[in-house]
């Protein structure tokens, strides 16, 4: 037998071997990530069809209300695929911090039982949504070969927002789940503001109906910057490259990520307790 | 000096919040808390009256805990309810932090604090077995290895593509325990569930719990079940109120546990249902017993009744280490005036084997149960000599030497007629 290693587990030393840790627990993080995706779609009798049906309904309701009722700019796109990029990274964002929120509550039983790095649960949190968002851009795809738009070569950078977008929805993922285990009515602050986030992001409209002065202001949500870039990426010809918003949203992302790893840490001590 | 475990000065301790001061864990509450503090700050004159509202109060789960496991010792953990036994555990899990002092640990270390944690009942016994698995540190590879055989062990060949809701609850536990048995950890951390299952499977677990012992594998085992702790242990820790009172075999541990139930309250006695019978006092003398098999048992019994009584039926009962009832005897005693009143007890011919047994004390009248008292006692009978050759043989084969053993009459039939008639 190998000289086996020596954990030593003393108070506030736990950070040690944090990522040491978390690398070593990998295949539980496959694990979880893989019994929450067979537990959503399990208990639903259509299934994955959710993933499908949940944003063309978006799609349809806004598309009539502010395409043909209301009739807001759409740059010359049409209407309802300027909403079906919004809808990709917006569904995403909002599951995963609905889920977050509930994340560690949900996983009570087993975080009081048995020890692995529990930054591991809103990650595979994220990590489930990811199904949604790739039924949305297979839908995407489908939209484009559908609408005969043609495939531009900015397509190519839709990936780099599509990273951009799993690392901001991370970070808040992280300090949603933290936050609603401290205070346990940060869930319902979540909710509201995900409803409220709606429409303070560029996901049924284009920010092209936003004032010209208020832009600096409106780029500060970082999911606008998000956005935008994907709808530039997909019709470069009508919308063009928000750099600035992206560049905005790339810090805010990164500061929001480490903060929320570092505060996640300094819970995570005390969270079979606080549970 | 090699260790699987060391232990130096854990403590643990949780805040407690009373009554007027709630757990900040609603934004509100930590919003109007830190007004409260400012408005404190800018009016000082009104301190005096919300200080008492911010006050908190330490518990101390666990004080001072030192010990030292070797590899390969299997060490039971004993305690009343509250005494920190599963605090510790859970530290030794990971799972809480020590508030002071360190715990160095070499090797795999399994902890099974619940027989199958992370079951969701939505999914099948295939898919729960992969992720309890690797929820409990066993790699993917491992689990498929493995997989056959802890389906074998559980017994649900028939139901691992059936959703584990569907599961009756006997088969749901033996998944747990059989997705945990195989584990391979250097170190096994058990936690109180062997209580599980029906008598056979629990047989089966005492089995692998021995088993993995066998192998040279450190464990560590909490249990109210003193039979288990007696059986299995070669060394036990007792617990009381955070502290380590005493590190020594679990026969003395166990004694000592029993004494610390009896002494509850200050008072060294056993309560009854009834309010007229009190202070029940019942321990076995042991310093009468004579070793051999089938010597006399003598216990010491008394109590108060407040009333004049009826005749009140005694019933012991003995149960081995596997908590099976093996014997019983019944004695009554005459109507009582109300006072204190004191027997001896004595049981003759018993015929239990010399090993481990836990007394079961009842009291009845015609008309009511009066008391009943599952750990009244622990008695170890040995045997010295035994001259009986199958006793003898018997009582070599370790752990089995269990229950009641006596002479039986043959008798030989010489036609069919005659047996029917005899029977």
């Amino acid at each position: 037998m190998t000289q086996p290693d020596e954990v030593i587990i003393e108070s506030g030393k736990s950070g040690l071997h944090y990522w040491r840790d978390l690398w070593r627990y990998r295949e539980l993080f496959y694990f979880l990530a893989w019994r929450d995706i067979l537990i959503r779609y399990k208990q639903t009798t259509i299934g994955i069809t959710w993933a499908i049906i949940r944003p063309l309904l978006s799609i349809l309701v806004f598309t009539l209300i502010f395409g043909k009722l209301a009739r807001l700019s759409s740059s010359g796109i049409p209407y309802s695929a300027l909403v079906l990029v919004g809808m990709i990274p917006w569904q995403f964002f909002a599951g995963s911090l609905n889920e977050a929120s509930l994340s560690l509550a949900n996983k009570e039983n087993i975080i009081s039982k048995i020890y692995f790095p529990r930054i591991i649960v809103p990650i595979s949190g994220v990590v489930v949504n990811l199904v949604e968002l790739g039924v949305g851009l297979v839908m995407l795809l489908g939209f484009l070969l559908w609408q005969r738009t043609g495939i531009e070569a900015t397509l190519a950078f839709l990936p780099l927002f599509l990273v951009l977008a799993f690392l901001l929805t991370l970070g808040c993922s992280i300090w949603i789940a933290a936050l609603c285990v401290q205070f346990k009515d940060f869930r319902q602050v979540v909710s509201f503001a995900l409803q409220l986030g709606l429409y303070i992001s560029p996901i049924a409209y284009g920010t092209a109906v936003i004032p010209e002065d208020w832009r600096a202001y409106y780029f500060l949500n970082p999911i606008s910057g998000i956005v935008e870039g994907m709808r530039w990426a997909v019709f470069p010809d009508h919308i063009s490259l928000p750099l600035g918003g992206v560049i905005t949203s790339l810090g805010i992302t990164l500061c929001l990520l480490l903060s929320g790893i570092a505060y996640f840490r300094k819970i995570e001590k005390r969270l079979a307790e606080l549970l | 000096m090699t260790y699987a475990i060391l232990a130096e000065g854990v403590a643990k301790s949780f805040t407690l919040y009373h009554k007027n001061q709630p757990r900040s864990d609603s934004l509100r509450e930590t919003l109007s808390g830190s007004l409260r503090i400012l408005g404190r700050r800018l009016v000082p004159g009104r301190r005096g009256l919300d200080n008492t509202v911010l006050e908190r109060e330490e518990f101390w789960a666990l004080r001072e805990v030192s010990f030292t496991i070797r590899p390969g010792e299997k060490v039971g953990i004993i305690g009343r309810n509250g005494a920190g036994k599963s605090t510790l555990l859970k530290i030794l899990s990971r799972v809480l932090e020590p508030s002071s002092g360190r715990i160095r640990i070499r090797g795999r270390v399994a902890s099974l604090l619940e027989v199958g944690t992370g079951f969701h009942p939505e999914l099948t016994g295939r898919e729960n077995i992969y992720f309890n698995g690797a929820l409990l540190g066993m790699s993917k590879a491992e689990i498929r290895r493995k997989f056959d055989a802890i389906v074998d062990f559980a017994e649900v060949e028939k139901f691992l593509d059936t959703p584990v809701k569907h599961y009756s609850s006997g088969m749901y536990v033996r998944l747990g325990f059989a997705v945990a048995a195989h584990l391979d950890p250097e170190i096994l951390i058990v936690d109180e569930i062997l209580a599980v299952g029906d008598l056979r499977f629990q047989r089966k677990c005492l089995g692998r719990m021995e088993q993995i012992g066998q192998e040279g594998r450190t464990v560590l085992f909490v249990s109210h079940n003193m039979n288990s702790i007696v059986q299995l242990m070669d060394r036990s820790l007792l617990l009381d109120q955070g502290r380590l009172i005493l590190d020594a075999s679990p026969t003395e541990c166990v004694d000592r546990y029993l004494e610390l139930n009896r002494s509850d309250d200050g008072s060294p006695s056993l309560s009854a249902k009834v309010d007229w019978i009190q202070e029940v006092r019942f321990h076995w003398l042991k310093e009468r017993q004579e070793p051999g098999f089938n010597q006399p048992l003598f216990f010491r019994f008394s109590f108060l009744s407040t009333l004049p009584t009826p005749p009140i039926t005694i019933t012991l009962g003995f149960l081995n280490t596997l908590g099976a009832r093996v014997s019983t005897c019944k004695v009554q005693t005459p109507k009582l005036e109300a006072g204190r009143h004191e027997f001896g007890l004595i049981v003759r011919e018993h015929r239990l084997t010399p090993g481990c047994y836990f007394v079961k004390l009842d009291l009845w009248t015609d008309y009511e149960h009066l008391l009943e008292h599952d750990g009244a006692c622990h008695i170890e009978l040995f045997a010295e000599e035994i001259t009986d050759p199958l006793l003898l043989k018997s009582s070599f084969r370790g752990r089995d030497r269990l229950g009641c053993y006596g002479d039986m009459e043959l008798r030989r039939f010489a036609s069919t007629a005659e047996r029917i008639c005899d029977c």
